[in-house]
């Protein structure tokens, strides 16, 4: 079974004359956690842009599942990627229950109903992200953290095989952004889920992740599993950071040390 | 809310605007009671004649007084409905039809038809005024889009920052034409003040044609609008092409709003009022706000203009009424929602 989902050629990508990403190659495939880290204004927003398709690639090509993303309409992508963003505000009085429901929205026909199957994925997803007491709440009285489940259960809602993550939990304390991310660990290993995070914490990209995407300067700069990645090397060239990288005990993974002094 | 409740709300909002028309076309200098009312309207829809009423009534009621309820509650209803739809796609509740200085525009349009007679090219008035009003409105749309057009994704400060722009230009427009007008500024600042007075079966024709239309297509379109609530980049991601409707829906909401300024001049505070009033009660789906919009905005100013020409002594004019009801009882609900939201 052929498990890729993105294959990127070549891409490159320009504001005006200012360009943001020139020759990435990249392949992605399904069920897997990838973290994509690099430095402000190393492009990483307009990778995910590109990967959803609110952004058309300069030159080179984005294919999804061999075909071109370009083909799918929006509709169609719709209900196969799914975004959280950072940021997240509502001026309008929904209620926590409508804004997931909002997730269903590409399933739903104009003019229809939601129907059984909406409102269990709408249920489910709430309680996942443990917000089934909030649910008849308006989102505009909501603190940071309950924000950001309801924003993450809506995406869940949507029932997608990708899960884009641009800074998801940046807003968080550690407490709300331990338990997302394991959710979405859960999910990744359950369900096949496919997560790009923008990431801006590296213990965090390191702690969860499969593989790492490094952009710098608009460019790939390394792509491997995050056991290989981080290296006191890699931190200093595309960071300029001085690290000291060790392991967690438990499973091995990397654990950076930054030298603040 | 359940769609049950929303919807008893909705037939019950139908049947006072329907109750408003019957009552108010009763009202006036000649007394009309509501069943003579509906008799007449009942007889004249079978083509029959109204024989046992005063002879005059049904000549009041069709060819006076109806022209003019009917033309006020459209301009209410598609002024609250523009409101809802401005609201919804600038993310602003407090947005209003006139948000992009379409009222300027038309005021400007007006003002030009007026002090055209100085000049000597002498249009009636009763035709050049609503022409005028309704280009000038669709000149400034088409300024504020070019000048908001260099932010791709028309963001709403953008087009909030252009529409002011225009707007602080056309004034300066109409104080100079006002400074021309000399003698005739009356004209133009009566016209600017709206009125509904001496409106005929043409001007609920022209009205029909824009108002009914736009607000069938914003009901098309009214599931997205509650998905661009979550902000633009999130909707593109739910499926919905935002940017194409967002221009969509703008021009449609400038349509109505051009035309319903072009028969009646500028009448503030229903399109702001009504949306607000109407979300409190029935939350901010807007699959059940804009038709709700359209009949609590039209009953409004239908009651609004009632209350002019059959209650107060001497008529004064229906925009300065609107403004000057609607401002404070709007700073009443905003402090009221201000304390709720602290508590």
């Amino acid at each position: 079974m052929n498990s890729l989902l993105f294959d990127i050629q070549d891409l490159s990508f320009a504001y005006r004359n200012n360009t943001v990403l020139q020759g990435i190659d990249l392949q992605l495939e399904k069920g897997k956690f990838y973290g994509l880290i690099g430095a402000n204004g190393s492009g990483k927003s307009t990778l995910l842009e590109l990967l959803m398709a609110t952004l058309s690639p300069g030159a080179g090509s984005i294919k999804y599942k061999e075909r071109d993303l370009k083909d799918y309409s929006r509709q169609e992508l719709a209900t196969r990627l799914a975004l959280v963003p950072q940021h997240f505000s509502m001026d309008f009085e929904y209620s926590v229950y409508d804004v997931v429901l909002m997730g269903r929205h590409p399933h739903i026909p104009r003019f229809s109903s939601p129907s059984q199957h909406d409102i269990d994925a709408v249920e489910r997803a709430m309680e996942t992200m443990d917000i089934t007491h909030l649910q008849e709440r308006m989102v505009i009285a909501l603190s940071g953290g309950e924000l950001q489940r309801v924003v993450m259960a809506r995406a869940l809602a949507q029932e997608t095989e990708v899960l884009i993550l641009d800074e998801a939990t940046s807003n968080l304390d550690i407490q709300h952004t331990i338990g997302i991310m394991r959710v979405i660990r859960k999910r990744v290993e359950e369900n096949k889920l496919t997560v790009i995070a923008a990431i801006h914490d590296l213990n965090l990209a390191a702690a969860f992740c499969d593989d790492c995407l490094v952009l710098k300067d608009g460019s790939l700069f390394a792509n491997a599993a995050v056991k290989q990645i981080f290296t006191p090397e890699l931190l200093q060239t595309v960071f300029s950071v001085d690290a000291s990288v060790d392991q967690t005990p438990e499973n091995n993974h990397p654990l950076i040390q930054f030298r603040y002094q | 809310m359940t769609s049950t409740k929303q919807l008893l709300i909705l037939a019950i909002l139908f049947i006072i605007l329907c109750i408003a028309i019957i009552t108010a076309t009763g009202m006036g200098f000649l007394q009309i009671t509501p069943r003579e009312v509906v008799e007449i309207l009942w007889n004249k829809l079978l083509g029959r004649e109204s024989l046992d009423i005063n002879p005059t009534f049904p000549f009041v009621v069709m060819e006076v007084r109806l022209p003019r309820i009917l033309t006020s509650a459209l301009v209410g209803g598609g002024l609250a409905v523009a409101g809802a739809v401005f609201q919804a796609i600038l993310l602003n509740p407090l947005a209003d039809p006139y948000t992009l200085g379409i009222s300027s525009g038309a005021a400007f349009g007006a003002s030009l038809a007026i002090i055209l007679t100085i000049f000597g090219i002498v249009i009636p008035v009763w035709f050049s005024i609503p022409v005028f009003a309704f280009i000038g409105a669709m000149a400034t749309l088409i300024g504020v889009f070019s000048l908001a057009s260099t932010d791709n994704k028309l963001s709403s400060n953008t087009l909030i920052l252009s529409g002011v722009i225009i707007a602080a230009i056309l004034s300066a427009g109409i104080g100079f034409i006002k400074y021309l007008a000399d003698e005739q500024v009356s004209i133009i600042i009566f016209w600017l003040m709206g009125s509904f007075v001496g409106r005929t079966w043409s001007d609920v024709l022209t009205t029909v044609v824009i108002v009914i239309p736009g607000l069938i297509f914003t009901l098309y379109f009214a599931r997205d609008l509650n998905i661009m609530a979550l902000g633009e980049r999130t909707a593109n991601t739910l499926g919905v092409d935002s940017g194409r409707v967002k221009k969509m829906l703008l021009v449609c909401a400038s349509l109505i709003t051009a035309i319903c300024v072009s028969v009646s001049g500028i009448i503030g505070f229903v399109g702001l009022i009504i949306p607000h009033l109407l979300r409190m009660i029935l939350g901010p789906d807007n699959r059940m706000l804009l038709p709700a919009c359209f009949l609590g905005g039209a009953t409004l100013l239908l009651g609004a203009d009632t209350i002019t020409r059959a209650w107060l002594p001497s008529e004064i004019p229906i925009g300065v009424l609107t403004s000057l009801i609607g401002g404070p009882f709007f700073c009443y609900i905003f402090r009221k929602k201000q304390l709720a939201k602290a508590s």
